[in-house]
């Protein structure tokens, strides 16, 4: 695998994945924000976490304006894999590539802590070594994760099938009670329509096996090409 | 000219600061009178422009291009 990752300023989770790329042993190469040219072979374009510009404006919002995405933007069009996580979800948003928005955590605390998922659609290049419906754990660290669609919007992702993880308890339960930061229907992750752009709010980067309490589910949406 | 941008959530977009600081107002502080506090931001800019039409078509233009994220957040305008 061919990974790029790419550090904004301010960006904090760009090391994270790159460790992830390795333990799947992808070659990967960390790719600066004022890039203006990204290789046209890309398997994986990785946006990662992190508080890019200080959440100027609002998250992600000014890293959606950075030399680099034009490129990002032309890689998704070729179907290039593009994965955000976190702010690289609030960035994907901003840019338009994945819908909806993610504004701030209903409780308005930072929140830093494992919390369980369900695979609600394993029908993608980056979900397909799970079961549908399977519970995975992985850690939350967001302030601005509270993910928000009009209904129009939510109909369209149910429709589709383009919701790809939702907040639940370690039995599987999605309930107010197992939705850390208030997201819409539990809503944690979403697909673009041809599901070669995943954005995430939980971060698979940090639950590789290294920590015995994060586990090591996150590994599965990086091992895509090893399967 | 002097415009001023007023930039808040939707309404029926949970507006999480806004319903806090309405909770302190009404709890805290005692104004039971209070009701619906919505918080948003302003952003002041000169435009070296003084038609009308024209000022308006730039603010909208900025506003869809970067400072309004129209899925969230609605925006209005005045020249101060």
């Amino acid at each position: 695998m061919k990974a790029v990752v790419i550090t904004f300023p301010g960006s904090n989770c760009d090391r994270d994945s790159i460790e992830a790329i390795k333990a799947v042993n992808g070659n990967v190469q960390n790719i600066w924000y004022k890039e203006t040219s990204l290789d046209n072979d890309l398997d994986l374009i990785i946006l990662p976490g992190g508080f890019s510009y200080g959440d100027y404006l609002r998250s992600g919002a000014m890293a959606a304006t950075a030399p680099v995405i034009k490129e990002v933007k032309r890689l998704a069009k070729k179907g290039v894999n593009i994965l955000g996580i976190c702010n690289g979800f609030q960035i994907l948003t901003e840019i338009g590539l994945v819908k909806g928005s993610l504004i701030r955590n209903k409780d308005l605390k930072f929140i830093c802590k494992s919390i369980h998922l369900r695979v609600k659609n394993n029908e993608s290049i980056f979900t397909k070594s799970f079961k549908k419906n399977q519970i995975v754990k992985m850690p939350i660290a967001n302030m601005d994760g509270n993910y928000f669609a009009c209904e129009n919007i939510l109909k369209e992702l149910q429709d589709k099938n383009l919701i790809a993880f939702e907040y639940c308890d370690e039995n599987g339960q999605s309930s107010k009670n197992s939705n850390p930061n208030g997201s819409i229907n539990n809503i944690a992750g979403v697909f673009n329509d041809q599901k070669n752009i995943l954005g995430i709010m939980p971060h698979p980067e940090r639950a590789i096996g290294y920590n015995k309490d994060l586990g090591s589910d996150g590994l599965h949406i990086f091992d895509f090409f090893n399967i | 000219m002097k415009v001023r941008i007023n930039i808040s959530l939707k309404k029926g977009v949970l507006d999480t600061q806004g319903k806090a600081i309405e909770n302190l107002l009404i709890k805290d502080f005692g104004f039971s009178n209070l009701a619906n506090v919505r918080q948003g931001k302003f952003i002041d800019l000169e435009i070296s422009e003084s038609d009308p039409l024209k000022i308006q078509q730039i603010i909208d233009e900025i506003c869809d291009k970067f400072l309004v994220n129209k899925v969230i957040e609605d925006y209005n305008y005045t020249i101060i």
